[in-house]
């Protein structure tokens, strides 16, 4: 009998949720420290940077999974509409023993599909019609059931999490950069402005560095992961094989990608990447993950 | 050395505290998963009167075939543990194959759109009876492993906690390949 690799999984997204927490809010109170040292209280600047970074997280964790539904511009859809989608994720719910998550779409020619949600309960997959119109239904089976994965997992929480969160320190630090080129106090103490300055500008570069970073430790090895359990939850690793291969080979941008979210697909949406993503991959490459599915 | 025993007293109430309520989650877990086995279970028994129903008006030297599918539909309801339940169900699934492949001599019967639907429903409550049954024979292994290994075995026995039989199909109904890691 094959080993059950996703148990473990539960209890490491716990894990790396917390380091989340740690690293954003480090960045957070030195963001903060920055601003309170321009400000002449360094406290009063970290609880307020402290503050704003914690409502704005609170706020978009309890509405992030529609934001990013609303973003990527994914419609529900129903059994009646996508019967073989509705097979297959009630078919694998069952097997992962999840309620069934919801079904959405994107309207777009590119293949690709992710999944998001708190956790299982309100566990949403979302496929675009170019998957649905060139996968098989093995292909699909291994796709759905690999998003599955990343439900059950937990890891839709954990990416959710990380794509906030990244997302909210890039707009703390244009923030701040802002505050520094039109603040109102710069002719008053010139040499505290050019520190200000400085401070923000190498601050404002180095968080994508890092938020890059955390979505790539958080990215690689889940992958696998996911794959493996998609591997035991469909008994068929050829098909989530096959349709990777399909993937890789889709020409078609998806529309709605950006740095924000591509994170979250199961194969890295095709489009015009900055160099820093083209630093940071957060996915291991297709083949590898083809090798391994095929070995099993 | 009093402390010394009283801390090792306290580590091991906690541990076989902690030891039968992680029994206790996979005994849950495992029932959970019964439970949805039954459910597609009572719904393959309830889409089957109807499709005698309507099969029967078409196809008239098939008696035999039609009792056959009655009859395990009674032995699934009647099948107490899930052993003969697995039995009974395989049964089922084999009685209601041949009596789709026999429709395939009746064109009359194979363009009712009753039929087709009913053929539609059930093929699809079956995909998911083996995707339901998958889930619980995982549960059941992970609960076998946990009471069957030691030290928890000495704890199982203690609190009563049994092997759980595991809903094996017979060797022809398997058709997808292991998948070994």
């Amino acid at each position: 009998m094959s080993k059950l690799v996703h148990f473990d999984e539960v209890r490491k997204n716990n894990i790396r949720t917390f380091f989340l927490f740690l690293i954003f809010f480090s960045l957070v109170l030195l963001l903060g420290a920055f601003l309170g040292l321009y400000m002449g209280s360094l406290a009063f600047g970290m609880i307020f940077t402290f503050f704003i970074g914690f409502i704005y997280a609170l706020i978009a964790y309890s509405s992030g999974r529609n934001m990013l539904l609303r973003l990527t511009g994914a419609k529900k859809v129903t059994k009646r509409e996508y019967p073989h989608l509705f097979h297959s994720l009630e078919g694998l719910s069952l097997a992962a023993g999840i309620p069934t998550p919801e079904g959405y779409v994107i309207e777009s020619k590119s293949m690709n599909a992710f999944a998001t949600g708190k956790g299982p309960e309100e566990g949403v997959v979302v496929v675009t019609t170019g998957l649905l119109d060139k996968l098989n239904r093995e292909e699909l089976e291994g796709v759905v059931a690999h998003e599955i994965a990343h439900i059950k997992n937990y890891d839709i929480r954990t990416m959710l999490l990380a794509a906030i969160l990244v997302g909210i320190l890039a707009s703390l630090s244009h923030m701040l950069i802002r505050i520094a080129i039109f603040n109102p106090r710069g002719g008053r103490d010139g040499r505290a402005t050019l520190f200000f300055l400085i401070g923000g500008i190498v601050l404002a570069i180095l968080t994508p560095f890092i938020g890059e970073a955390i979505k790539m430790t958080l990215s690689r090895k889940r992958e696998y992961a996911a794959d493996a359990t998609a591997a035991v939850l469909t008994r068929n690793p050829g098909g989530l094989a096959n349709a990777l291969r399909k993937l890789s080979g889709d020409t078609n941008p998806l529309e709605v990608a950006d740095a924000g979210n591509s994170h979250l697909f199961i194969s890295r949406p095709k489009r015009k990447k900055k160099w820093l993503e083209k630093l940071f991959s957060t996915h291991p490459p297709t083949e590898e993950r083809i090798r391994r599915l095929e070995s099993m | 050395m009093d402390w010394l025993l009283w801390g090792i007293i306290a580590f091991v109430v906690i541990f076989i505290i902690w030891l039968y309520n992680s029994f206790i989650r996979l005994k849950n877990q495992v029932e959970n998963a019964w439970a949805q086995i039954d459910v597609q279970l009572k719904r393959r028994n309830d889409l089957i009167p109807n499709l005698i129903e309507t099969v029967k008006g078409y196809v008239k030297h098939e008696r035999e075939t039609l009792a056959e599918v009655t009859k395990a539909r009674t032995s699934v309801m009647n099948a107490k543990s899930p052993a003969k339940k697995a039995e009974a169900s395989g049964e089922l699934t084999n009685t209601l194959k041949s009596l789709f492949a026999v429709a395939e001599n009746y064109p009359d019967l194979k363009a009712n759109q009753n039929f087709l639907q009913l053929q539609e429903e059930l093929s699809g409550t079956e995909n998911k009876l083996a995707y339901s049954r998958q889930h619980y024979n995982d549960m059941v292994m992970r609960f076998n492993t946990k009471i069957q290994s030691f030290p928890a075995n000495l704890f199982a026995s203690l609190f009563n906690f049994g092997k759980k039989q595991m809903f094996e199909v017979a060797e022809s109904e398997k058709k997808n390949v292991k998948v070994k890691f």
